[in-house]
């Protein structure tokens, strides 16, 4: 954008066709990750639902499956893993990694580890 | 006149007119900050609740509250409010205004859906099971995590809602565009967090 750009003017014009190859490719995904979580979920309610799994081996599983879940959405929904988001990346996983050192904290202080 | 080409020629559409410009990039990169403090505030809330969660007093137990249909229906709305607000950014990036606007609409009212769905539960939960704030340790963490979490969820449809009135006429510019971006990373997080809530509150609180 050259200086002359009007920040609050109406954008004009129509995307570049490779523009529009690439929105085209990102909406499949985007579709294909959402059927595929909606696809985890379903499988995490399942496993609760069932009673003939056991809960030692369903609560482990869940939790691997909401950690998939909140991957895909952090890469593909809100775009992490495109160029240019090193820092955002850097912020988001030290906020990942305080998080997890407090609930660690506050479950061995407070409270009794069963799971 | 040579200058008035120049500026036309500047409003056309960029690949991404949502870091088109410093102050995009910098709100965008901001907004990850303020997400990254944001997962350590969920965090404590986690921890608190799994350190209490057992703690229910002589008040009803998650096993005896929870159910898993309502539950189930909540996700749904959830995940399915934040592909659309992907499908908002997509119509955004093709330069696709009303497609931008009709999106969004469409996830405010899956997000009130949702917040309808919550309301109603702690409803039923004050009324039907007696279980009040002060009930038990459990009652506590439970109402302040998920309480905290609908108040986001409130929050974002607030802001959400400012923006589709704010911009109702206005097109797609540089200065909106990484506004309704950030307001639909933030909309991603609330399901984010959501995802978590479901699984260790409801999931881990009837199956373990």
């Amino acid at each position: 954008m050259g200086q002359h750009a009007d920040p609050s003017a109406p954008l004009q014009g129509e995307p570049s066709k490779n523009t529009r190859r690439k929105l085209a490719k990102e909406m499949r995904y985007q579709t294909i990750s959402f059927v595929f979580m909606i696809f985890l979920t379903s499988l995490a309610f399942l496993t609760i639902a069932s009673d003939t799994i056991p809960s030692g081996f369903a609560i482990p599983f869940i939790l691997i499956i909401a950690t998939v879940q909140v991957v895909m959405q952090l890469y593909y929904f809100m775009h992490l893993n495109e160029k240019g988001t090193g820092w955002a990346n850097v912020m988001l996983w030290t906020g990942v990694f305080v998080a997890a050192l407090t609930i660690a904290t506050l479950m061995l202080l407070i409270g009794v580890i069963k799971f | 006149m040579a200058h008035a080409e120049e500026v036309k020629h500047d409003q056309t559409l960029p690949p991404n007119p949502e870091t088109a410009t410093l102050e995009g990039k910098n709100k965008f990169l901001g907004f990850w900050f303020f997400l990254g403090g944001e997962t350590v505030l969920f965090g404590s809330l986690f921890g608190t609740y799994l350190g209490l969660r057992n703690g229910v007093a002589d008040g009803p137990t998650p096993a005896e509250l929870f159910h898993l249909d309502l539950v189930f229906i909540m996700t749904m709305l959830l995940l399915t409010s934040s592909l659309t607000s992907v499908f908002a950014m997509i119509a955004m990036k093709k330069g696709n205004f009303k497609g931008l606007m009709l999106w969004m609409w469409v996830t405010v009212i899956l997000g009130l859906g949702f917040l309808g769905f919550e309301i109603y539960e702690f409803v039923i939960y004050v009324n039907q099971y007696e279980l009040g704030f002060t009930t038990s340790a459990f009652s506590s963490a439970f109402y302040t995590l998920v309480g905290t979490h609908g108040a986001h969820v409130t929050f974002g449809i607030l802001w959400i809602i400012t923006l589709l009135i704010r911009y109702r006429k206005a097109g797609i510019t540089l200065t909106n565009a990484p506004k309704f971006y950030v307001a639909s990373l933030y909309w991603h997080f609330i399901d984010v967090v959501w995802v978590f809530i479901f699984t260790v509150v409801y999931l881990m609180g009837i199956g373990g």
